[in-house]
C-alpha cells in the first residue's frame, strides 16, 4: 500500500466525514459545514496538484519486494498518473463550483447544508478514486460512489419536492440500468480473460489462445455502453434533460460536469486497457469494437442533442440536449479508433477527447453559473423568456453567459471552444476519420442555431424592464473563475494541452 | 520591438484595445475612443509599404514586406504569424480607411448604443485584418471566423425591421462554408505537419494532387459562401438589406473580400493543381453570378437590395479575374477588390443617407432627387458610374481586365465566358442607370420633399471614397504595382 499515492483520495474522504462532523457540532448554521467542504474540496484539488504523479500504483496484485514500489502498474487497482492528477483537479475544482452556485438556494434553506456538503464531498471522493482506477472493480465502484449521492441530491430541494422527486427517480431507474449493463460486460470480460486488470488481458492465457474473443468483444461493447450513460450519450440519454431540468440548476450543473467528467475518464481508462490489449497482441478486433462502439454512439448524440435542442424553450433543457450533443463531440474521437492501423497511433485521439471535455467542462459550468446568477433567487432555471432584457438590466453577467455559450457552439470570441473543436477535428483526421470529422463539422453549424436562441432572447428587449435581482456573491465568484478559466484557455490552450499530454 | 513587429501587431491590438474601452465608457466617449483607436490603426497601417522587403521570396512565396512569426499554440500547429505583402497591402488599407469612416459616421450619426456598435465594428475589424495579415493557415482560420459573430450581432442588433432572421441566416451560412474551411485547413496541416502559408505556397509538393483537388475544393466552397458566389449568394441580399448603413458598408466594402482575398492567398496558394482543375467550373460559375446577379437588379424594388445583388455581379468578376489563374486576371481582381470596396461602400453609405431622409428606400418611391439635393444625387452619380466600371473611375479597371484575361487564357470555353461577362457588364450599366433614373430624375417624390441635402459630416465621410475612386480610375498602377512581383510569383507554377 502506498500511501502516498492515495493521498488526495485521502483528503477527499476525509472531507466528506468533516463536513458531518461540523454539521453534528454547529446545527443548524450552514455557513460552516459549507466552509468545511469549501476548504476540504480545495485541500483535495491543491493535494492532488502536488502529489507527484508516477506510473506505479497501490493494491497490486503482483509480488513487490519489502519497502520498495517498483511494481508494473499493470496490476494495481489504483494508479495515480498524470492523468489521474489532472482529472482529481479537475473533480475537485467543478465540486466546488457546484457548492459556490448552491450557496443562496442553502442560505435561504432550500436544502439542508450538512447534507447537501456531505453528498458533493461523497461524490468527488468518487471522482478522485475514479480518476485513478486501476482495474474493473475500483473503475465501478468509484463510478457509483461519484453517482450515488446525486440522487439524493437531486431530490434534496424543499420548493420543488415536486418536480425534483420525479427526476432523482427517473435518474435512478436508468442509472441503475445502466451499471446493470455495465456490469454485465465486465462479468462478460472477466468470464473472457479470467482478470479483472484491464492491462492484464493482454497476459490472460484464456484470452491468447482466441475462442474466448467474441465473449470478451460483447463484453467490451457493453462497457463502453453502460459507461455512455455517464456522459449522458445517445442512446442512454433520455434521463438527463428530465434529470437536470428537476434537479437543483447547481445540482445540474455538477451533473453535467463533474458526473459527464467521471464517464469519460471511465471510458478513457477502459479504451486504453483495449490499447494495451491490441498493442500487445498485435490483434485490432478489441480496439475496432471499441471504435465502433463510441463512433455510434458519439454520431447519434451529437445528431440527437442538437436537433432535439433546437426545440427547447427551457434554459436548462436547452442546456441539457446541448450536453448530451456534447457528449458527442467529446466521444468523436474515440470513433477514431476504428480508423487505426496499429494501437500506437492510439495517443492523439486519447488526448483530444480529454483536451476536449476540459474545454466543455469549464464553458459548461460557466454557462450554468451564469444561469444561477442572472436568475439567483429562482429554483429553476426558467424559460428562455426568462432571460429577456437582462442583456441591458446585467450587462456583465449577459456577457458572461454569452461568452459561455459562443464557447459551447465553438466560436470566436471565445476561442477556447474553437481550440476544442480544431482538436477533435484534428485528431480525427491524423487517423483518416473523415467521415466523423466532416460529421462534427456539420453538426457544430446547427449547433450554433440552438446556442443563437438564448444568446438573442438575451439582448432583446423586455416587455416589463425590470431589474435584475442582485446576485450573491457565491455565484458571482463561480462564475468569475469559470469565466476566468475560460479566457485563460482562449489565451493559453497550450497549457492545457501540455496537461493532457503529460500523463504518458 | 522592430519595426515590422510593431506595426503589424499594433494594427490588430489598436482596435482589439478599442473595442474594449469603447464598452467600457459608456456614450459619446465610447464612441469617440472607437474613432480613434480605428484612426491609429489606419495610421499604423498605412506606412507598411515603407521598410518593405524583409522577407526574401523564395519560389512561388512571395517576398513580405513585413513578418512577425511567435509561438502560440504548438499542439495546434498555430502560430501568430503575421505578414503582408503587395496582395494583401491594399486590402488591409481599405479596411482600415472603411472602418475609420464607419466609426466616424457614427460619431455624428449617434444611433442608440452608438458606442457598443462601434466596438463590434471594431472587433470586425481585428477579425478581417487578421485574415487579411495572416501568414499560418490556423490563423487565418482563426480569424476568418472572428468577424462572423459580431457581423450577426450588428445586424441583429441595429438592422431593420426582418434583421434577426437575417442575422441568423447569415451567420449560419458561412459558418456552414467556414467549417468545410477548417476541414480543409485541418487537413492541410495534418498531412504537411506545417501550417507556414508562405512556405506551403513555396513548396505545393507537400500536397499529393488528391489531396490538392479535394482540399481546394473545400476551400473554394467556404470562399464562396463569404465572397459570394452564385449559387451559394443567398444569404448577402437579406444580410445587406436590414443591416444598417455601416453594417452594409463593412460588410460589402471588406467582408465579402475575405472570400475573395481567401480563395487567391490559401486557394491558388496552398492547393494550385486543385485551383487549376477547378478553374473551369469557378469561371461558369462566376460568369453566371455576373449574368443572374445583373438580371435580378433589373428587377429590384429596393435601393440597398439592388446594391447588394449588384455585389454579386461585381463579385462575379472578380471571381472571373481568379478563375482565370493568370497575371493579368489575379491582377483584375485584386484592383476589382478594392475598387468594388470603395465603391459600394460608398453606395450603401448613400443609400442610407437616402433611407434615413425618405424613411423608404422603395424605388418607387423615390426620385428626383437632384431637384433639392444636388450633392447627394451627384454623389450618388459618381458612385454610380463608378460602379457600372466607367472608364477613368476605379471600377473599369478590375471589369475590363477581368474580360481581358478571360480571353487571353485562349479555348473555346474561356472565350465564350469572356464575351458573356462583357454582356454582363453591359446589364450592370442598364440597372445602375435605372436606379439613377429611379432616384435621381424625374419630379421629386413626396418623401423626399423638405429632405435636408447632403451634411458636412457625410461629405467628409464620402470624400476619401470619392478621391480614392478617382485616383484608382486614372493611376491604378498604385494597387498593381504593389502586388505585380507577388501575384507574378503566385501565377507562375499554375499558369497552364
Amino acid at each position: 500500500m502506498n500511501l502516498q499515492l492515495m493521498l488526495p483520495l485521502l483528503v477527499a474522504a476525509g472531507t466528506a466525514l468533516a463536513v458531518l462532523v461540523v454539521d453534528l457540532i454547529t446545527q443548524p448554521r450552514w455557513r460552516w459545514p459549507l466552509g468545511a467542504g469549501l476548504l476540504g474540496a480545495v485541500a483535495t484539488a491543491m493535494t492532488a496538484a502536488f502529489t507527484q504523479p508516477r506510473q506505479i500504483g497501490t493494491f497490486c496484485a503482483g509480488l513487490a519486494a519489502p519497502g520498495s514500489d517498483a511494481i508494473m502498474p499493470v496490476d494495481c487497482a489504483l494508479v495515480f498518473d498524470s492523468r489521474a492528477r489532472l482529472v482529481s483537479v479537475l473533480v475537485a475544482a467543478l465540486t466546488v463550483g457546484a457548492l459556490l452556485l448552491y450557496v443562496p438556494a442553502l442560505r435561504r434553506g432550500d436544502a439542508p447544508a450538512g447534507e447537501t456538503v456531505f453528498l458533493f464531498a461523497c461524490a468527488m471522493t468518487g471522482g478522485v478514486a475514479l480518476a485513478a482506477a486501476g482495474d474493473l472493480i475500483t473503475l465501478i465502484v468509484a463510478l457509483e460512489t461519484l453517482t450515488i449521492p446525486l440522487y439524493a441530491l437531486v431530490a434534496l430541494h424543499r420548493r420543488r419536492a415536486g418536480e425534483a422527486a420525479a427526476a432523482a427517480v427517473t435518474f435512478f431507474a436508468n442509472s441503475v440500468a445502466a451499471t446493470a449493463v455495465t456490469l454485465l460486460g465486465a462479468a462478460l470480460l472477466y468470464l473472457a480473460s479470467g482478470t479483472v486488470q484491464l492491462r492484464g488481458l493482454v497476459s490472460a492465457p484464456l484470452f491468447a489462445t482466441g475462442q474466448w474473443r467474441p465473449v470478451a468483444l460483447t463484453g467490451l461493447a457493453l462497457i463502453l455502453v453502460g459507461l455512455g450513460f455517464k456522459v449522458a450519450a445517445a442512446p442512454l440519454h433520455a434521463w438527463a434533460p428530465a434529470t437536470y431540468e428537476g434537479a437543483p440548476v447547481p445540482v445540474a450543473a455538477f451533473l453535467s460536469t463533474a458526473s459527464k467528467l467521471g464517464g469519460v475518464v471511465a471510458i478513457l481508462i477502459v479504451v486504453d486497457g483495449v490499447l494495451a490489449t491490441g498493442a500487445a497482441g498485435d490483434d485490432r478486433s478489441m480496439f475496432i469494437t471499441a471504435g465502433i462502439t463510441l463512433a455510434v454512439l458519439a454520431a447519434l448524440s451529437m445528431l440527437i442533442g442538437t436537433l432535439v435542442a433546437l426545440r427547447q424553450r427551457r434554459t436548462v433543457r436547452l442546456l441539457a440536449w446541448s450536453s448530451i450533443a456534447q457528449a458527442g463531440f467529446i466521444l468523436a474521437p474515440l470513433g477514431g479508433l476504428t480508423g487505426l492501423a496499429l494501437a500506437g497511433q492510439a495517443d492523439g485521439l486519447l488526448d483530444a477527447a480529454l483536451a476536449y471535455t476540459v474545454f466543455f467542462l469549464v464553458l459548461e459550468l460557466a454557462a450554468f453559473s451564469a444561469v444561477v446568477a442572472l436568475r439567483p433567487d429562482a429554483p429553476d432555471g426558467g424559460t428562455l423568456a426568462d432571460l429577456r432584457g437582462l442583456g441591458r438590466t446585467a450587462p456583465w453577467r449577459a456577457a458572461a453567459l454569452t461568452f459561455a455559450l459562443v464557447g459551447l457552439a465553438g466560436l470566436p470570441p471565445m476561442l477556447a471552444g474553437l481550440f476544442a473543436k480544431i482538436t477533435v477535428i484534428q485528431a480525427l483526421l491524423r487517423v483518416d476519420s473523415y467521415r466523423l470529422a466532416v460529421l462534427v463539422a456539420l453538426v457544430s453549424v446547427i449547433g450554433l442555431a440552438v446556442y443563437w436562441r438564448p444568446v438573442a432572447a438575451l439582448y432583446r428587449a423586455a416587455d416589463g424592464a425590470a431589474e435584475a435581482a442582485r446576485v450573491p456573491w457565491a455565484p458571482a465568484a463561480a462564475l468569475g473563475l469559470a469565466t476566468a478559466a475560460g479566457l485563460l484557455l482562449t489565451i493559453d490552450p497550450q497549457l492545457l494541452y501540455a496537461a493532457v499530454t503529460a500523463w504518458r | 520591438m522592430t519595426t515590422s513587429e510593431f506595426l503589424l501587431v499594433g494594427v490588430l491590438l489598436a482596435p482589439l484595445l478599442g473595442a474594449v474601452a469603447a464598452l467600457l465608457l459608456r456614450g459619446r466617449a465610447g464612441t469617440i475612443t472607437a474613432t480613434v483607436a480605428a484612426a491609429l490603426s489606419l495610421l499604423l497601417a498605412a506606412p507598411m509599404f515603407m521598410a518593405r522587403g524583409v522577407v526574401e521570396s523564395s519560389g512561388r512565396g512571395a517576398a513580405l514586406w513585413h513578418e512577425v512569426d511567435w509561438t502560440w499554440v504548438p499542439a495546434l500547429e498555430l502560430r501568430l504569424n503575421l505578414g503582408v505583402d503587395g496582395i494583401s497591402y491594399p486590402l488591409v488599407v481599405l479596411t482600415a480607411l472603411l472602418t475609420l469612416l464607419c466609426c466616424g459616421y457614427l460619431m455624428w450619426q449617434r444611433p442608440e448604443r452608438a458606442n457598443q456598435l462601434a466596438a463590434l465594428l471594431l472587433v470586425i475589424e481585428v477579425g478581417i485584418l487578421g485574415t487579411f495579415l495572416a501568414f499560418n493557415l490556423v490563423l487565418f482560420f482563426l480569424a476568418f471566423e472572428v468577424v462572423l459573430l459580431p457581423m450577426a450581432a450588428v445586424i441583429a442588433g441595429w438592422g431593420g425591421p426582418a434583421r434577426r432572421a437575417a442575422a441568423l441566416k447569415f451567420a449560419l451560412y458561412t459558418l456552414a462554408g467556414s467549417v468545410l474551411l477548417l476541414i480543409g485547413v485541418v487537413a492541410v496541416v495534418v498531412q504537411t505537419g506545417t501550417a507556414d502559408i508562405a512556405r506551403l505556397t513555396a513548396e505545393p509538393g507537400l500536397l499529393s494532387h488528391d489531396a490538392q483537388l479535394w482540399i481546394f475544393g473545400l476551400f473554394a466552397i467556404a470562399f464562396a459562401v463569404k465572397s459570394p458566389l452564385w449559387p451559394l449568394h443567398t444569404w448577402l441580399p437579406d444580410a445587406h438589406t436590414e443591416a444598417p448603413t455601416v453594417g452594409s458598408v463593412i460588410l460589402a466594402g471588406v467582408l465579402l473580400k475575405m472570400g475573395t482575398y481567401g480563395l487567391i492567398r490559401v486557394g491558388v496558394g496552398v492547393t494550385p493543381e486543385g485551383a487549376a482543375a477547378f478553374a473551369p467550373a469557378l469561371g461558369v460559375l462566376a460568369v453566371a453570378a455576373i449574368l443572374i446577379g445583373s438580371l435580378v437588379c433589373l428587377s429590384q424594388v429596393e435601393v440597398k437590395r439592388l446594391i447588394a445583388y449588384s455585389s454579386v455581379g461585381h463579385m462575379g468578376f472578380v471571381l472571373l479575374g481568379i478563375a482565370t489563374l493568370n497575371e493579368i486576371g489575379l491582377q483584375a481582381a485584386l484592383i476589382g477588390n478594392i475598387a468594388h470596396g470603395l465603391l459600394t461602400g460608398l453606395l450603401f453609405f448613400l443609400a442610407g443617407a437616402i433611407k434615413d431622409r425618405a424613411h423608404t428606400g422603395l424605388l418607387a418611391d423615390l426620385g428626383g432627387l437632384r431637384e433639392r439635393q444636388p450633392w447627394l444625387a451627384g454623389v450618388l452619380g459618381f458612385a454610380a458610374l463608378g460602379s457600372l466600371g466607367l472608364p477613368g473611375l476605379a471600377g473599369f479597371w478590375g471589369e475590363a481586365f477581368a474580360v481581358v484575361a478571360s480571353v487571353q487564357r485562349g479555348g473555346t470555353l474561356w472565350t465564350v465566358l469572356a464575351v458573356l461577362a462583357a454582356i454582363g457588364g453591359a446589364l450592370t450599366a442598364a440597372y445602375l442607370l435605372r436606379l439613377l433614373r429611379r432616384v435621381s430624375h424625374g419630379p421629386q417624390a413626396a418623401t423626399l420633399a423638405g429632405a435636408p441635402e447632403a451634411r458636412v459630416p457625410e461629405l467628409v465621410a464620402w470624400s476619401p471614397l470619392v478621391a480614392l475612386a478617382l485616383l484608382l480610375g486614372v493611376m491604378p498602377m498604385l494597387v498593381l504595382g504593389m502586388s505585380a512581383d507577388a501575384v507574378a510569383a503566385l501565377t507562375a507554377a499554375v499558369t497552364p
